[in-house]
């Protein structure tokens, strides 16, 4: 089978999706173990939501992907391309939206987004211009453009983040909790531009979410990680009823009150 | 043993960097508006302070070498001592010293917080290389404004030991004869040296600073601390960088 075929949506230039490899990659900070030997493959275009409470290493991982974090043991790939090696993200264009967002305080929202095309020479300002526009109107932006992101609230600097990472026109898209902060509207409308690149353009996608509805409803595939483990590779129906008790318990939480954890809550 | 290693690593860390951002040198006419932004930050708002501490150590340099000289009737020297002093060493070391605590302060705390808040791991994984947009302007602006902070500095001081050599009643010298005194034994060559020391000064600093702030880890406590260090670090470079320099342009 050959893989699907990414098309720029600007220059119209074609080159096949990108393919994501993990294998092996185990993360130590000092004693302690971030990513135990975790491997699987994202294919080309395919859409992967990665799962796992809070902690168990999903930025990490991510981190991992840009080459923002180099591996203990195992590596990533990218297309075969080693993801620590710097000439990676020169060939591959990869965007991550940030779990914080990680905007440039000092510049407008509508230089957030330019900042990009203009360094990489996109093209002259106006054509620049009408692909920012059209990034910040899909996110509902278009009236914030010339704030600065001290302005915003924590939902809008998610959404400058994701409009951020649109304008780049990347092969390989990554979201760190992109609906955390979102309204259940603007959520949907995140599904809805994740299910489009995919569709349109065959973009690669992981998701990093703790969003149920949004892994079920727009995943190829889904992972989870708990403690650095992968406990879970598989289609999302398969999460309906899931068998480890563990995932049971991460989606269907019993909060049992008689528990000793909770002794010193009750009056 | 550990101070060593800590300062082999931010020796070693703002190498690569200054290597780095000369990889992009090329880059500089497309980034003008930046560069030109980073000469009005790195030179016109540091006129001010440069302006009134140079007047002011004109001022006391023309004082006490009136008072010292007076033993030796060798008065009408002053205009001498005092412009050579100010050109050759004071001027330079007195415009690096604001540069590192008004310039290069704001600039690590700058560098520093975009590194905390991951605006440095954005600018990475968008292929647009920090040495290129955040520090070469930044050298390239200190480049450019170090001699005239210098020159300026130099006329000021000239001028407030003029001040003080008119208005001081023990000393009291006319202007014309103090500054016939200064021109008459500089050499072009004084100035030239106390230019280039303050080139390098102020180069070095900015490249401290730069360096200090993306190498931030942490959170943001972490900012403050990137900047006294930076402030530190320059502070000691400027006097040691100034004697060997000094030696090694005599
Ligand atoms: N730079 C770091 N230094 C030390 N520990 C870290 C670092 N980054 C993450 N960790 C630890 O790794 C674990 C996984 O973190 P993270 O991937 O951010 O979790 P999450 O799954 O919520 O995104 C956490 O226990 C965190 O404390
Ligand atoms: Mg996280």
């Amino acid at each position: 089978m050959n893989p699907p075929i990414h098309r720029n949506p600007i220059t119209a230039v074609e080159s096949p999706a990108v393919g994501v490899t993990i294998d092996g990659l185990t993360k130590n900070f000092g004693p302690f173990q971030a990513l135990k030997n975790v491997s699987f493959a994202v294919e080309p275009g395919e859409i992967f939501v990665l799962m796992g409470p809070s902690g168990s290493g999903k930025s990490v991982l991510l981190k991992h992907i840009v080459g923002l974090e180099a591996a203990t043991a195992g590596r990533v790939l990218i297309n075969d391309q080693d993801a620590a090696a710097a000439h990676t993200l020169e060939r591959i264009r990869i965007a991550l939206v940030f779990q914080a967002g990680a905007l440039f305080n000092s510049l407008s929202v509508y230089d957030n987004l330019a900042l990009y095309p203009r360094e990489h020479r996109f093209g002259d300002e106006a054509t620049i211009r009408d692909k920012v526009m059209r990034a910040l109107q899909i996110l509902s932006l278009e009236n914030s453009a010339q704030k600065f992101p001290s302005e915003l609230s924590g939902g809008m600097r998610k959404r400058v983040a994701i409009a951020r990472a649109l304008v780049m026109e990347p092969q390989l898209m990554l979201y760190d909790e992109p609906t955390s902060e979102l309204d259940p509207v603007m959520s949907a409308t995140i599904s809805e531009i994740i299910a489009t690149l995919k569709d349109e353009y065959h973009v690669t996608t992981i998701v990093v979410s703790h969003d149920r509805e949004l892994a079920l409803g727009i995943a190829d595939r889904v992972g989870i990680l708990m403690g650095g483990e992968l406990v879970f590779l598989g289609p999302p129906a398969s999460l309906r009823q899931p068998a480890d008790p563990r995932i049971a318990d991460f989606f269907h939480p019993r909060i049992d009150l008689k528990n000793p954890r909770f002794k010193n809550l009750e009056t | 043993m550990k101070q060593l290693t800590h300062f082999l690593q931010g020796f070693g860390s703002a190498v690569q960097l200054l290597l780095q951002s000369a990889r992009f040198i090329g880059t500089l006419p497309r980034q003008r508006a930046r560069f030109i932004d980073q000469c009005y930050l790195i030179g016109y708002t540091t006129l001010p302070i440069v302006a009134i501490l140079c007047f002011f150590m004109g001022s006391v340099l023309a004082l006490q070498s009136g008072y010292s000289m007076e033993n030796f009737g060798a008065k009408q020297f002053i205009g001498s001592l005092v412009g050579l002093s100010f050109a050759r060493e004071l001027g330079p070391v007195i415009v690096a010293i604001l540069v590192a605590g008004r310039v290069g302060s704001a600039i690590t705390a700058e560098l520093a917080s975009m590194k905390v808040y991951q605006e440095v791991d954005a600018l990475v994984t968008m292929n647009i290389p920090p040495a290129r947009i955040l520090v070469l302007p930044r050298l390239a602006a200190v480049l450019v404004m170090m001699p005239v902070l210098a020159i300026i500095g130099n006329l000021i001081g000239w001028f407030g030991g003029a001040v003080v050599c008119k208005y001081v009643e023990s000393i009291a010298i006319e202007p014309e004869a103090y500054f016939s005194a200064l021109r008459r034994y500089m050499k072009f060559q004084d100035v030239g040296t106390g230019l280039i020391k303050a080139e390098i000064f102020g180069f070095v600093v900015v490249l401290i600073c730069c360096s200090i702030g993306l190498n931030t880890r942490g959170g943001p406590r972490e900012i403050g601390a990137s900047v006294t260090k930076a402030v530190v670090v320059s502070l000691i470079s400027i006097l040691v960088l100034d004697y060997f320099v000094t030696k090694a342009l005599m």
